[in-house]
């Protein structure tokens, strides 16, 4: 019964659904904060939660995967590379490569003869989500 | 400090629940995209720590307040947030007086239907509160 309640009037007659007392150990783990006051942690929770809806809004509306009934791992790993406000996540949405492709753009470069430093990650417009 | 993995990630039904409500009904989110979506909100929540605490420590405080929060969406470039996140403050701040309220006026009943007894009991509990009511803006979390 609760689920169904939350399901027809989603998160927005709490105020808060993510749990203060997680948010807070996150906060916590961080070595140069002493203490948090209620009203701050009230508001980094609220804040995650803005930003999750934001993050997946933006890369269900940005993405360029051929599924428009879906969001994937592409579609976030392509915001974090493309929009600067969330290139702080590029780090941690990687982008992906078949290996296969990967081995035919190192023996493309060895065949071209040229040696360039840029590519060493191979990490760039091949990406394939499946 | 010695906190599991797990400790440091956000509950998945909820996470879902906040992703499902910014997208149209009917979307799909695989897996993968949902695990991703949660330790990004993980970061989100160290940098915005990190941030915060810059501010706080600008201001000579060791205790980060809503201010440094919210200076620290303006940096992060997360201005879009600011004012909905006012709104939601202001709200659960009159929620949380509220319930102060209600506590102060039900122990004030117990006090005097049943003097002596109650106030032996309670009385840590009063002398914690009504600290709390004077000093909102300093009240820690942890000690």
């Amino acid at each position: 019964a609760e689920m169904a309640a939350a399901r027809l009037s989603g998160t927005e007659n709490r105020l808060v659904s993510l749990p203060l007392s997680r948010i807070r150990v996150i906060m916590k783990s961080s070595p140069e904060v002493s203490s948090i006051n209620q009203d701050a942690l009230f508001l980094t929770a609220k804040a995650t939660e803005l930003f999750v809806q934001y993050l997946a809004a933006y890369s269900y509306k940005h993405g360029r995967g051929k599924e428009k009934n879906a969001l994937t791992y592409t579609d976030l790993s392509h915001t974090a590379e493309e929009c600067e406000t969330f290139q702080f996540l590029a780090d941690i949405l990687p982008k992906k490569i078949l290996a296969s492709k990967y081995l035919k753009m190192l023996e493309k470069e060895k065949r071209d003869g040229e040696v360039r430093d840029d590519n060493d990650e191979g990490e760039e417009e091949e990406d394939e989500d499946k | 400090m010695a906190e599991r993995p797990e400790d440091l990630n956000l509950p998945n039904a909820v996470i879902t629940r906040i992703i499902k409500e910014a997208l149209p009904d009917g979307v799909n989110i695989s897996k993968e995209a949902r695990s991703a979506i949660s330790r990004a909100a993980s970061v989100f929540v160290l940098y915005a720590t990190s941030c915060a605490n810059n501010f706080a420590m600008k201001g000579k405080r060791k205790t980060l307040n809503a201010g440094d929060v919210l200076s620290a969406m303006e940096e992060m470039e997360f201005q879009r947030f600011v004012a909905p996140l006012k709104e939601s403050l202001e709200v659960y701040r009159r929620e949380q007086k509220g319930k102060k309220e209600a506590r102060k006026d039900k122990d004030k009943k117990a006090d005097s239907e049943e003097q002596d007894k109650s106030r032996e009991e309670d009385n840590d509990d009063d002398d914690e509160r009504m600290e709390e009511e004077d000093q909102n803006d300093e009240e820690e979390v942890d000690n």
